[in-house]
């Protein structure tokens, strides 16, 4: 017998007490075609501008800063002053989000867009969240073309843009969001849910940021 | 790692005599206990979402193989391979396959306890093939050449000094005059250093915090990022994971991880919890090319269906270890074993068998703070209790505690002679207490007397004196 | 004394499970609870034929001998309105575990979860069922509490022992830091582990006396041996009572371990 079946025929030896196989694997189908949304935190659980300062605070509380921006069209002064004020170079890494495509980089000459993938040498990058969660202040950003998962993780500052409606309560939510992009029970090669810069407390317990992940998260709230 | 559970009396009392880790796990104390007393306090929901969490264990344990079937099968739709191990060393055969069809000379590892209970890392290297663990705390011990002392901080039992000597005595390409007094410091070292890691390896290996069958995605929890690094920059991600981290839902996902950071670290929610789900897609600009999971059983099928099942609700949190008095006189090191605390006294007998690990279920006071912080609301107690069953009924308990115990027994189950034999017990340690009520040594008893005195009795039995008072 | 069985002739019957170590170091507590008890209007007997609940037998593995123990306590005792014990983790013992006990064993499961209802801890009873709010003791002195480990997460008692405690005259609690954690005790553990139990309950001992309290309380004889044990070893000044003693204003015992603050009665 290979490993699988002998594992799988462990496991049923031992769930006979389950009642019948079929009663079994409809329960197990049903769970799986309308998954059932459990306990909801309270926290969440408020108006829109209650939840973005949720949002914000929860997420700063983590480490990250944050600004608010009228519309996306402000995106890329504020991306070139946040590069300015911290003496980083002209260089922003970006995907081919079309959200930020559209931001309008023009009116920011002198800063220099990559397109792609992270290498490991970019100082700063900027990504279009998918949405955000108050409860937790996480935002929930998708892998691919648009927004390159390596933009999230390799370089030293990274600046994720979130429209303002889509700061959620809860992580429920951002799960109902991710079905309605992807398709039921379908996904991205990763769905990153991130609530803040890298941080380690490996040492003696004392909290540090900038891990192996970025040092510095800017979150740029539009909207 | 060498299994040295069954010299824990020893290893107990090297560290409680080890000024240096004795400070350290003061930050175990001090730190753990208030950040997931202050996180619990903020979410009225939690004692509500333990129960949701463990009825979401225990449906799928109850369903477990139509879950890894449903889960398997959604892996392959998105394009990756699901290898099944009975043991840890048809495991490590398979992950050295795979690396090796992928021509592999140095791996990525992401923090996992998974690979540590079937020694990866040593089999890796006696193969060719070097593990380079990337979790600061983990790579720190490697390069110690130790194993973790706690499940999600590694390294706890260090020391900043302690690291320094390290860096100190291994990145000998960087100068000797550099200043890494500060922790900050060994930081910024650590990341330059595996930074470039990262991009030399072939393959990045991780463990799953759940593994979702709705989707077939493995999940990790990390706050550094490395675990993300290491399953995007190598070529080939594997997952290493036990068949009980599979849940049904996205949904049932979610609800374990309110309580996962929480329990852990006090956060609301780790800096990093990324699902992922086969290799790149076509249009990706990155992320591997190959995706693998190598489903565990290891000793879980066993465990099912047995007192020791309710161990497989446990998510790994560390939060029974941090809570424990045992191991914050001790440390993770002594119970010589992968799993320390609480969740390792049950697990490891039934991982390595009660003869070699029948110490770590008797070491413990059944104090129960483990039990009453488990998010899964796992007894522990009670199953180290099934393990001490186990051992008295293959006469493994030590002779004279059986004997002691026997004597004890046969007397109170005979209330007129424990009576007598309690009435004249307790007046000769009356009188050998003396004036000072208080007996310091005691033939037999040195494991008392040895630290404390044993207060001297009153000298009367309650129970006759109230009922001569009462003339009865 | 003059007390006799006809007081409270309408009370509820209770069966006062003396424990072990009750019985056999610290008649006192005994006496203690009796009176405490009787206060509450409650008519109180103390079976002869009790010995031990079982617990060490159980805690070491050895079923079989737990559950001879547990049939013979459940014989003696079921006939009581209430089974009272001065012991968070006797009571426990008789009223979590027992039913555990008798899995599989139809009948004895039921007597012993019949019987489990009726069984309480005693600081807990007086507070909880017999709704007692003060006592009438009087102690000039400082003390703090230690929450037993199985009292506090098995049987849910914390606020009781301290709502009685701010009822007794002169009485100024001092919490030492982690009350709540094992005093490194754990019965049979403290013998087997000694080295391990002795760095437990030296954390303990600094936390008692960081409180500043003369005296020591906690619920559980086991516990206070252990706890006394070593402030006498260690020479501390601080002395230790079980908590009913102070509530029944029964301190004319000297303690298990230091000296009576001035003032008690």
């Amino acid at each position: 017998m290979d490993s699988r079946s002998a594992i799988l025929s462990k496991i049923r030896a031992t769930r006979k007490m389950e009642g019948d196989d079929a009663a079994r694997r409809a329960t197990v189908a049903e769970r799986l075609a309308r998954p059932v949304s459990g306990i909801i935190p309270a926290r969440g659980q408020i108006g829109p501008e209650e939840r973005i300062a949720l949002f914000l605070d929860m997420i700063g509380k983590a480490g990250a800063t944050h600004e608010r921006l009228p519309q996306i069209a402000d995106v890329p002064s504020a991306a070139a002053r946040y590069l300015r004020e911290r003496n980083l170079p002209a260089h922003l890494r970006k995907g081919a989000d079309p959200r930020l495509a559209a931001a309008g980089w023009e009116t920011e000459p002198a800063l220099a867009l990559l397109a792609g993938a992270s290498d490991g040498q970019d100082l700063a990058a900027i990504s279009h969240a998918e949405c955000a969660i108050a409860e937790t202040g996480t935002l929930m950003l998708l892998s691919g073309p648009d927004n390159p998962v390596t933009l999230t993780f390799l370089p030293e500052h990274h600046l994720v843009v979130i429209p303002a409606d889509a700061v959620h309560g809860d992580m429920e939510r951002a799960l109902a969001r991710l079905r309605a992009i992807h398709g039921k029970g379908e996904m991205p090669r990763t769905v990153n849910f991130v609530s803040g810069p890298s941080r380690s407390a490996d040492i003696e317990q004392t909290i540090l940021l900038g891990a192996h992940g970025p040092r510095a998260l800017h979150v740029l709230v539009v909207g | 790692m060498q299994i040295t559970t069954p010299a824990f009396r020893e290893n107990s009392v090297r560290a409680l005599n080890d000024p240096q880790l004795q400070k350290a796990l003061g930050n175990v104390e001090k730190g753990f206990v208030a950040k997931r007393a202050a996180a619990k306090a903020a979410l009225p929901e939690f004692e509500a979402l333990r129960d949701q969490a463990r009825a979401i264990k225990t449906h799928t344990l109850a369903h477990l193989d139509l879950y890894l079937e449903a889960y398997e099968a959604k892996v392959k739709t998105a394009g990756g391979h699901v290898h099944w191990a009975e043991s840890a060393e048809e495991a490590r055969r398979i992950i050295l396959d795979i690396c090796r069809k992928a021509k592999a000379r140095t791996v990525t590892k992401g923090k996992s306890m998974i690979t540590e209970e079937i020694n990866l890392n040593d089999y890796l290297a006696e193969n060719g093939i070097e593990p380079v663990e990337t979790d600061l705390g983990e790579y720190i011990i490697q390069l110690r050449q130790e194993h973790p002392s706690h499940i999600i901080a590694p390294a706890i039992h260090l020391n900043k000094e302690q690291v320094e000597e390290d860096f100190r005595r291994v990145h000998t390409h960087l100068p000797e005059t550099r200043d890494l007094s500060e922790p900050v410091a060994l930081l910024s070292e650590a990341r330059a250093v595996l930074r470039e890691r990262y991009f030399a390896a072939d393959v990045g290996i991780t463990g799953a915090n759940f593994l979702i069958a709705e989707t077939g995605s493995s999940v990790i929890v990390t706050n550094e990022g490395n675990g993300d690094l290491t399953q995007t920059l190598g070529k080939v991600h594997v997952v290493v994971a036990s068949i009980e981290k599979v849940v049904p839902t996205l949904e049932d996902c979610a609800g374990i991880l309110r309580l996962l950071a929480r329990s852990a670290t006090g956060q609301d929610m780790s800096v990093y919890t990324t699902f992922s789900t086969g290799p790149r897609r076509a249009e990706d600009p990155d992320g591997p090319g190959e995706y693998h999971v190598v489903l565990i059983d290891n000793g879980r099928t066993a465990m099912l269906g047995s007192e020791f099942e309710e161990m497989l609700r446990c998510i790994r949190c560390g939060a029974c270890m941090n809570h424990c008095p045992v191991y914050h006189a001790v440390g993770g090191h002594a119970y010589g074993s992968v799993y320390p605390g609480p969740m390792g006294a049950v697990l490891t007998p039934s991982l390595n068998g009660i003869r070699i690990a029948g110490h770590l279920p008797n070491a413990s006071t059944f104090c129960g703070r483990c039990e009453s912080v488990c998010p899964m609301k796992i007894p522990l107690p009670k199953m180290m209790r099934h393990w001490r069953e186990r051992e008295f009924e293959k006469h493994l308990a030590p002779a004279a505690s059986r004997y002691g115990l026997g004597i004890w027994a046969f007397f109170a189950r005979r209330p007129t002679l424990y009576r007598l034999a309690s009435r004249l017990g307790i007046r000769l340690l009356a009188l050998l207490g003396g004036e000072k009520r208080r007996l310091s040594r005691l033939p037999l008893a040195g494991g008392w007397t040895d630290h404390r005195d044993l207060p001297a009795p009153e000298g009367e039995s309650f129970v006759a004196a109230f009922n001569r008072s009462r003339g009865a | 004394m003059t007390m006799n069985e006809s007081r409270n002739p309408e009370g509820p019957r209770i069966g006062l499970f003396a424990t072990c170590l009750v019985d056999l170091f610290r008649p006192s507590v005994g006496f203690s609870a009796v009176k405490l008890l009787e206060e509450a209007g409650c008519r109180v007997e103390v079976p002869m034929a009790q010995t031990c609940c079982g617990q060490p037998a159980y805690n070491s593995g050895d079923r079989a001998d737990a559950r001879d123990l547990a049939r013979q306590v459940i014989t003696v005792f079921e006939g009581f309105d209430y089974v009272v014990a001065p012991s968070g983790s006797c009571a426990a013992m008789l009223k979590v575990h027992y039913p555990e006990l008798f899995e599989g064993d139809a009948v004895w499961k039921k007597r012993a979860e019949a019987f489990a209802e009726k069984v309480f801890e005693l600081v807990s009873f007086l507070v909880d069922i017999r709704k007692l709010e003060r006592v009438s003791a009087r102690l000039d002195g400082s003390v703090t509490y230690h929450d037993s480990c199985s009292g506090l997460r098995e049987l849910g008692i914390a606020a009781q022992p301290r709502a009685l405690l701010g009822s007794v005259e002169g009485l100024a609690l001092k919490e030492m830091k982690d009350s709540d954690v094992c005093c490194g005790f754990g019965g049979t553990f403290c013998v087997k582990y000694s080295d391990i139990s002795n760095a437990i309950v030296s954390k303990k001992m600094a936390n008692i006396d960081a409180s500043g309290a003369d005296l020591l309380l906690a619920g559980d004889m086991g516990c206070l041996m252990n706890m006394a044990g070593k402030l006498k070893r260690e020479g501390s000044s601080v002395a230790v009572r079980h908590v009913a003693e102070v509530l029944a204003g029964m301190t004319e015992q000297p303690p298990i371990a230091g000296t009576t603050p001035k003032g008690g009665r």
